[in-house]
């Protein structure tokens, strides 16, 4: 596609055609898919390059002399270098794949994490924080007897960032942040919170599970020390994901899982450890997943992330608008900058039936607590409602969800 | 699947709305926590066990209007009865949700709480209406925190 292409319009009509799923029938319905934040649907041309590839190319990468095994690498790498340049990081090395963003935030707690934080330190997370940024991080701050410390957020679900520096103690070792919140659709402000923290010496990881889908991410102009996401929320499939890492601190941390594809040299006197990415790479990685990734960047760029940024907030302010006309519905997050996110509570009808009837309408919503206990406590609500909007949605999957609440309501007055 | 009119019938609204035995219970001889991690349902059933018959049982927590439900109308079936019967309610309360007993035909003393046969539809809420019997068999057999998972 052309640069001039990308002022259009996107052609939501012909994009929804990749979707096979939204084109059949779901409980005799059409199926409105509104649960990207949990898994996005998968783009026919990711689908078709995996199995192509599982078909024809495969074999293990980085083994062996054959032509065939050669490809394989190479195809591999240049998912690598794609995904590179899809967040502009400085070179491919500091591009690590794992299993998803869970994966990638705990190779960092138990590796940076576990060389870096003492007894007595801190580690300093958001009140927004997924469980796969909180957990990770109490299980080493109890082995290590640190503590973690909490930025906190307002009622309208945004960082009070006036007593960041406060937080920022000579103790802190690690601040962990969500680029966009899972539950609220909050964006926060992670450059800004990213210099600060540096100001105190302190390192960011940025989990962008809910960044990348939806916004335009350059880890080198955000300066992030590292930044954390999953292949399946970004039209890529589940299984794969990324930590991109801030080279000297990627060199200096120890191996996380030791196996093959990770070393120079083994004796049973001492083993000597790959450079970058391999470093942190042990035992045959997921091929065909990280080629399909490479091929969901293809696809996003060829949309262009900032005309998803901008039909997606169109489709979010509809959405916000209609929902809030209905009595007795309250959106749950109301920050400023907010992506693709709208969750709400309604009446005081519990999520999981919102959810269930939804269901029958053929509308696919998450209810409950999105993995982000913390966020529903900080909030008085045991769980929510979260409908999630991706590039393939339309207005009209926004008009079904409000008949679909309206129906709810209807069954529970 | 079945229209979700069919579970989410008038008695399970209503049930939702105004639980019988919500409260706590002063003097239990048993009690249970019962969690269903994955949606938050939770909980907290105590109960008067003498002389071998459910005297008394109130439960508290949050949950769904399955859950909900199912924790009241149990409630009310389960009161007065012997220990023995409250456990065969049990027993069939979950033979019904995994379609292996049909309180149309088969023999069963589940009266009321075939409501919940149709729950047997929506596997994704299988687990809310099963809560309040898990955790009543977990308050008999003297296991204080039982989870659906």
């Amino acid at each position: 596609m052309t640069p001039a292409a990308l002022t259009l319009p996107l052609d939501v009509a012909r994009i929804r055609q990749d979707f096979p799923a939204l084109c059949t029938p779901f409980h005799g319905k059409p199926l409105i898919y509104l649960d990207s934040a949990v898994s996005a649907l998968t783009p026919r041309p990711v689908v078709e390059r995996m199995i192509h590839y599982q078909s024809f190319e495969h074999t293990n990468v980085h083994r062996g002399v054959s032509t065939l095994s050669q490809e394989a690498t190479d195809r591999f790498e240049e998912a690598r270098e794609k995904v590179r340049a899809f967040i502009n990081a400085p070179s491919a090395a500091q591009v690590i794949w794992t299993r998803g963003t869970t994966e990638s935030i705990n190779l960092v707690a138990q590796t940076f994490g576990r060389a870096r934080v003492g007894a007595g330190d801190e580690i300093l997370l958001s009140a927004m924080e997924h469980h796969s940024n909180i957990v990770p991080w109490q299980i080493l701050a109890e082995e290590k007897g640190a503590r973690i410390r909490v930025i906190p957020m307002s009622d309208e679900g945004e960082l009070l960032l006036d007593g960041l520096e406060d937080l920022l103690t000579e103790r802190t070792r690690i601040l962990g942040v969500t680029h966009v919140s899972n539950v609220l659709g909050t964006i926060n402000p992670v450059k800004e919170i990213i210099r600060r923290a540096h100001a105190r010496n302190v390192p960011v990881l940025v989990d962008g599970a809910q960044g990348v889908p939806h916004l335009p991410v350059d880890v080198t102009d955000l300066d992030a020390d590292f930044y954390a996401f999953s292949g399946h929320k970004m039209s890529g499939p589940t299984g794969i994901g990324v930590l991109y890492g801030r080279r000297e601190l990627l060199e200096a941390m120890p191996p996380w899982q030791g196996g093959g594809s990770m070393i120079l040299s083994v004796t049973w006197e001492k083993t000597s450890y790959c450079g970058l990415p391999s470093k942190f790479e042990a035992g045959t990685p997921a091929i065909a997943q990280a080629i399909g990734l490479g091929t969901a960047v293809d696809y996003l760029r060829n949309l262009g992330l900032e005309r998803i940024a901008a039909y997606e907030h169109d489709l979010l302010a509809y959405a916000t608008d209609r929902c809030r006309a209905i009595p007795g519905l309250r959106v749950i997050g109301q920050a400023r900058a907010k992506a693709s996110v709208l969750s709400f509570v309604l009446d005081d009808i519990h999520p999981h039936d919102v959810g269930s009837i939804l269901d029958h309408e053929g509308i696919v919503v998450r209810a409950g607590h999105h993995c982000a206990q913390p966020v529903m406590t900080r909030l008085g609500i045991p769980a929510t409602t979260r409908a999630s909007f991706a590039y393939f949605n339309t207005r009209d999957d926004i008009d079904a969800l409000v008949s679909g609440i309206l129906k709810v309501q209807e069954i529970f007055k | 699947m079945s229209d979700p009119r069919e579970l989410y019938q008038q008695v399970i609204i209503e049930h939702n709305k105004k639980p019988r035995n919500y409260g706590d219970l002063e003097g239990c001889t048993h009690h249970a926590h019962g969690l269903n991690p994955l949606c938050g349902d939770d909980i907290e059933l105590k109960v008067v066990v003498q002389d071998g018959i459910v005297r008394d049982l109130r439960f508290t927590g949050q949950g769904c209007a399955i859950s909900k439900a199912s924790s009241s109308l149990m409630t009310v079936q389960v009161k007065g009865r012997p220990v023995a019967e409250a456990q065969l309610m049990v027993e069939q309360f979950r033979e019904m949700i995994r379609g292996t007993l049909d309180p149309a035909t088969d023999p069963n003393i589940l009266g009321k709480l075939s409501l919940f046969q149709s729950v047997k539809n929506l596997p994704s809420r299988v687990k809310c209406a099963v809560l309040p019997w898990a955790t009543l068999h977990s308050a008999l057999q003297g296991e204080e925190t039982v989870s659906t998972e």
